[in-house]
């Protein structure tokens, strides 16, 4: 492969979005009501597809017989660089809108500077992508503040989800190799300098949805060096299932 | 939880120019929560530009009881209609 940074790095973008939509997928048929229900599958669709335009550019790097099913679909755990947010489970509604919150004010800083990368095919990703995620952020922040300043049990979920997420948020401002190279090139972003905006959007909806900022200065890390939670190896069992038991199958 | 839920009306505007069209209802906690919704639910495979969302509750809806006093006599007045003149032939796509 000529340009491996350049693939290492597109994976580290592609792989949020990948196992974020499969993720939020899990809700369609199941969301608590049908109009969420079909928001949130609205949402994961517009992830897969950029998912989709990401693996295809890295696919035309990787060269060989690689696709962009090969690449989401045949990777092993440890290959898959999403940070830990991404793959934390539904576990209610609260859960799902808080880990969507915390990662869409991330997504839509970090498609800010994509759109000024100087690699073409990733600042066209970013420049048709931010507009659905500009979306997403409304979506979230709105049900991050309806929930926080709703009734006592929803206020309670809610504070509970952001407390419990917390600890993966540091994580999406850590550089990797790649990253690091792809900067001084100009293609890549550079997230540390996203972390004080970051926080301070979060905050800021935060307070609106009358919760608490959470203090805890512990957190989790690892997605991107490959080291996961013990939920994605099920997110992938589930993913993968088609493509490992019928190679190669088709719709 | 939807059951709790008010329910209000979609309105949307296919394109510019035309007038925003009943799609449907849905059910919503508050006005952003319905225009966010009627986005998803309606407007998914790009139908329209502009939505408008109301309250099913503030629409006053006529009765279908008194369909005969307020409709009928309507039927019979066809002089209504201005389908009783001669249309000059220069004058096409009338």
């Amino acid at each position: 492969m000529k340009n491996k940074t350049l693939y290492n790095y597109i994976l580290g973008i592609a792989d949020n979005t990948l196992i974020l939509g499969q993720r939020l997928g899990e809700l369609c048929g199941h969301g608590p009501s049908l109009e969420t229900d079909i928001a949130c599958t609205n949402i994961s669709l517009d992830l897969l597809g950029q998912t989709r335009s990401y693996f295809q550019y890295a696919a035309k790097i990787k060269g060989e017989d690689a696709t962009e099913d090969s690449i989401a679909f045949l990777r092993t755990e440890r290959q898959y660089v999403n940070v830990l947010l991404v793959e934390q489970p539904n576990t209610d509604f609260a859960y799902t809108i808080g880990r969507q919150f915390l990662f869409d004010v991330y997504h839509h800083l970090f498609l800010q500077g994509l759109q000024q990368s100087k690699d073409v095919n990733l600042s066209a990703i970013a420049n048709k992508a931010i507009k659905e995620v500009g979306y997403h952020q409304r979506f979230s922040s709105d049900w991050v503040k309806r929930l926080g300043d709703g009734t006592e049990e929803s206020k309670q979920r809610m504070q509970n989800a952001i407390d419990d997420l917390w600890r993966y948020t540091d994580e999406l401002f850590h550089t990797t190799e790649s990253d690091d190279e792809m900067i001084s090139e100009g293609v890549g972003v550079n997230v540390s300098e996203l972390k004080e905006p970051y926080y301070n959007k979060v905050k800021q909806v935060l307070e609106e949805a009358k919760l608490n900022v959470p203090e805890s200065k512990w957190f989790q890390k690892g997605g991107k060096r490959g080291i996961h939670t013990e939920h994605l190896g099920y997110i992938l069992s589930d993913m993968q299932y088609m493509q490992r038991t019928y190679p190669n199958m088709t719709w | 939880m939807s059951k709790n839920w008010p329910l209000w009306e979609v309105f949307v505007r296919s394109k510019n120019g035309l007038e925003h069209r009943h799609f449907g209802s849905l059910h919503a906690a508050d006005a952003e929560m319905a225009l966010e919704n009627a986005r998803d639910v309606y407007t998914r495979r790009n139908e329209g530009v502009s939505i408008w969302v109301v309250e099913s509750k503030y629409i006053t809806a006529s009765n279908p009881v008194d369909n005969g006093e307020l409709f009928e006599p309507a039927q019979d007045k066809v002089y209504r209609h201005p389908t009783f003149y001669d249309i000059p032939d220069e004058i096409k796509h009338m």
